[in-house]
């Protein structure tokens, strides 16, 4: 990685550049009544953009190309002559010198990998050097051609702006590329995991125990099923029976009931809610609401009820999703034209009557998209499952007994000590494309919903 | 046909009827005033729960140590300077302390019932007063978890025994190293800075990355961008990201920074990456949000002056947006520093006893920090994990109430 004394360099570089070529189109601006395109910073910019530019691009490229080149440097070395041949070994030791010379890692595994580093380090060095002098070079070079280029006629404000616009474009599709990247790693590493155990053991076995996988038959203890109906009994059902009557009749409350001035504390109140951390709650869920509901469930006479139950993890969920709903059917509700309501009332409906009659059914497509969304949350919520629910995959329709979701069981794969490449955690990215896939049609279906029901009143 | 009989409201009917209606009335309006209460209880008894619990991690135990410390022999000028510590504990001072409780409490258990970072107190006062090693002193110490939980109220009966017969040598004190210290094994010794410092160094990385890059997409698609299909994939994909778990970002910045780009793991520049990611859609929605309410005649005047499209941006608009920007800003990155899933699947979770002082040092996060505190099984930790819980909170209430007031001072109504 080049030290960031070069790009304070290339930096320096530019800013000599704007600042030369702004006092040189001040020079020509001086004492005549000519009227110009650019101001004398828009030279100074567009010189300076030229100094950085080339060699900004040169040094991210360079960031893909060098590692294999510092890799081939130290293969030709002599003291590489007894790494193994290609394969799993001869990465790992040269990753480990890799570490060693960029001072990650103190200790080596490998004893090779120790004797390697020196001369890691001084490929490294080497092709640093080689990289630092070219940037330079290109800077340089850059910065004097553009310097020619500043002349009275000469419109550097029109180059600047399309660097500008170029800039704002490249920050969008950096949402595209985040998309992509999300796809792309999930969508590799699952193609691993498929390789070895098959999609269907997967997707419709209905035994998970990670702790012990057979070799031979891997997908046998990989059946993911219990974790899909668990993630769905806790996120879609338990969470959204306490969420969506108390959001709903909050919002219907501070909408239609409330006055200004007790709307004015409440609103806020119930975004604190929303805005406690998710490890709060789940260390509130672990810590007070568990130990209450197996009390509970004891109390009714359940066996098995255990202080990681579902109905704990979900009900403090449910609390936690309140805001979130009501502020979706806030919205929803307020977009509901007035006349509507104004029409109920006046044939002599009730308040609450033209709210169950009139105003419901109105908002309803959007309060169902808001409900979407809040269980696609719901369901990719982690730390609330991963610190209140248990890590036991069991198929069961009793909310006091032990359930766990696809987002516990990610975190469980994959903090524990196994290899990188073991079926344990690539299946923990297997799961993060199921989870990806379906919140993901979650969401793009409850915005399109809410989208059209806005345009329906518009 | 006949003729149509106006309603009889008196009519008993009638009465009947409208009492059952008032009553539904009533009785809705009464479930809506519930459902609020009920929210807002639960949201009382969390704070209430969490401060009864955490407000003793701020207090801790000491106790009045008699110390003879004149065979602890050490030249005074490697008291000075950067050796001191070294030097101190290669004097046998730990000893010292061990052998100076052992006399002084010996019923009540002898140095057992003293902090393990209890020579440490004692080092910083012969730091201070290198006069102490010549005579007898009494200094107070921190005590061990035991004794410090059973002096609050929820200790073993041994401990609580011992607490007895210490009787008043035992006071209370501000938990200074709960403020200035890092992870540790023994709770009386834990401390958040460490992890609040990662924290700090993660959302420096985070809104380096997030703001400008989301202020920019939001300038674009507010402004400039065409309508076509490139436009709308972006869009799609930026209100889709805003509501992708945020343990999927955790599994990117595993298999992309961790896996791809070989970036150090546990460090607080891959958790920055990471939560920029993250953050990034929320600003741009806020940024979008705030940039469609500056009114179209601002930039009419801006282009009829002359302006060009790129000068009227950052010149007018920008500058009337960036208090609405700046509120979407502090709110995202509150919600990144309240966030631990992601920074879990990026290996911030590991022990870290000292707090980290580069972008690529083993850190980790407040939140993380409380998530496994939370998993400790000692009971001194349970306060800890109350306490830090609170300390969270009030950053993060802090940082809401200035995005309140900002919105509230800055913000203008066209």
């Amino acid at each position: 990685m080049p030290a960031s004394g070069l790009l304070f360099l290339v930096a320096a570089l530019a800013l000599i550049g704007w600042v030369s070529a702004r006092a040189r189109a001040a020079r020509f601006r001086a004492g005549t009544q000519r009227r110009f395109s650019s101001l004398p910073q828009h030279h100074g910019w567009f010189v300076a953009l030229c100094t950085l530019i080339p060699a900004l691009l040169f040094l991210s490229v360079w960031q893909f190309t060098s590692p294999a080149l510092v890799t081939d440097a130290v293969i030709a070395t002599p003291a590489a002559a007894a790494l193994p041949p290609p394969g799993l070994d001869r990465a790992a030791i040269l990753s480990e010198a890799r570490n060693l010379a960029n001072g990650y890692a103190y200790g080596a595994f490998h004893p090779l990998s120790s004797r390697l580093a020196p001369a890691y380090a001084a490929a490294q060095d080497r092709f640093d050097l080689i990289a630092s002098v070219a940037a330079l070079l290109l800077a340089f070079a850059g910065g004097a051609l553009s310097f020619l280029a500043v002349r009275p006629g000469f419109s550097a404000r029109t180059h600047v702006e399309r660097v500008v616009m170029a800039l704002l474009l490249a920050a969008s599709l950096l949402a595209i590329l985040t998309t992509l990247g999300i796809v792309a790693s999930l969508l590799v590493e699952s193609a691993r995991f498929f390789r070895i155990v098959p999609v269907a053991d997967f997707l419709f076995g209905t035994h998970w125990s990670p702790q012990v996988i057979d070799p031979r038959d891997p997908g046998a203890s990989l059946g993911a099923v219990p974790l899909f109906w668990g993630t769905f009994f806790i996120g879609a059902i338990i969470a959204m029976a306490v969420a969506i009557p108390l959001g709903l009749m909050s919002a219907i409350y501070l909408t239609q009931y409330a006055a200004p001035a007790t709307r004015r504390w409440i609103k806020p109140l119930l975004e604190i809610l929303a805005g406690v951390p998710t490890v709060v709650y789940g260390y509130f869920a672990a810590l007070t609401v568990a130990p209450a509901v197996r009390e509970l469930g004891v109390a009714l006479g359940i066996a098995n009820a255990t202080s990681e139950s579902a109905l704990a993890a979900g009900l403090v969920m449910g609390v936690m999703i309140v805001p979130f709903v009501s502020s979706m059917a806030d919205d929803s509700l307020a977009a509901v034209p007035a006349s509507m309501r104004d029409g109920s009332l006046a044939m002599g409906a009730t308040r609450s009557e033209t709210i169950r009659q009139v105003l419901v059914p109105a908002a309803l497509p959007g309060v169902v998209g808001g409900v979407l969304l809040a269980v696609s949350r719901a369901i990719g919520e982690t730390m609330i499952v991963v610190m209140a629910a248990s890590g036991v995959a069991t198929l069961t329709l009793n909310p006091f007994a032990s359930t766990t979701t696809v987002t516990k069981q990610i975190v469980d794969l994959l903090t524990g000590e196994a290899a990188f490449d073991s079926a344990k955690t690539l299946a923990a990215f297997a799961l993060g494309l199921t989870l990806f896939a379906i919140t993901f049609m979650l969401n793009v279906v409850a915005l399109m919903v809410v989208r059209r029901y806005r345009e329906a009143y518009d | 046909m006949t003729e149509r009989q106006p309603t009889d409201w008196r009519a008993p009917a009638m009465q009947r009827r409208l009492r059952r209606r008032y009553a539904a009335e009533r009785r809705f309006r009464l479930l809506g005033l519930a459902a609020i209460l009920a929210s807002a209880a639960f949201l009382a008894f969390l704070l209430v729960s969490m401060v009864a619990r955490g407000a003793g991690g701020f207090v801790e135990t000491r106790v009045a140590l008699p110390l003879d410390l004149s065979d602890v022999r050490i030249e005074g000028a490697r008291l000075m300077g950067p050796g001191a510590d070294l030097a101190l504990a290669g004097a046998g001072l730990e000893n010292a302390v061990d052998r100076a409780a052992d006399a002084a409490f010996a019923p009540a258990g002898g140095a057992a019932i003293l902090s393990d970072g209890a020579w440490l107190v004692v080092r910083d006062a012969v730091k201070r007063d290198p006069g102490l090693l010549g005579r007898r002193t009494v200094l107070d110490v921190p005590v061990a978890t035991e004794i410090d939980i059973a002096r609050k109220g929820r200790g073993t009966p041994e401990a609580e025994a011992s607490v007895r017969r210490l009787g008043d040598r035992l006071s209370s004190g501000l938990n200074t190293d709960f403020f200035a210290g890092a992870d540790a094994t023994d709770p009386t010794r834990a401390g958040i800075w460490g992890a609040l410092k990662g924290s700090l160094l993660t959302m420096a990385v985070t809104m380096a990355l997030a703001f400008p890059i989301g202020v920019l997409a939001a300038l674009y698609l507010e402004e400039y961008a065409p309508r076509n299909r490139v436009t709308d994939v972006i869009e799609v994909s930026i209100n889709n990201l805003a509501a992708v778990p945020s343990i999927i970002f955790g599994l990117l910045g595993l298999a992309v920074f961790l896996g791809t780009f070989h970036l150090p793991r546990s460090a607080a520049l891959v958790g920055g990456l990471t939560l920029a990611l993250m953050t990034m859609p929320v600003i741009v929605i806020a940024g979008r949000n705030a940039i469609k309410a500056v009114p179209p005649s601002i930039r009419d005047a801006a282009r009829a002056l002359g302006a060009s499209r790129v000068q009227v941006v950052f010149h007018h608009v920008l500058p009337l947006a960036l208090p609405g920007i700046l509120t979407g800003t502090i709110i995202g990155m509150a919600r990144a520093l309240g966030e631990t899933a992601p920074l879990l699947m990026i290996g911030m979770r590991a022990f870290i006893a000292a707090p980290p002082d580069r972008l690529t040092d083993p850190a980790t996060a407040l939140p993380v920090q409380i998530f496994l505190w939370s998993d400790e099984v000692s009971q001194g930790f349970v306060e800890k994990t109350s306490a830090a819980i609170i300390v969270l909170l009030v950053v993060l209430l802090a940082m809401n109430g200035l995005a309140i007031y900002l919105r509230n001072r800055f913000e203008t109504r066209w």
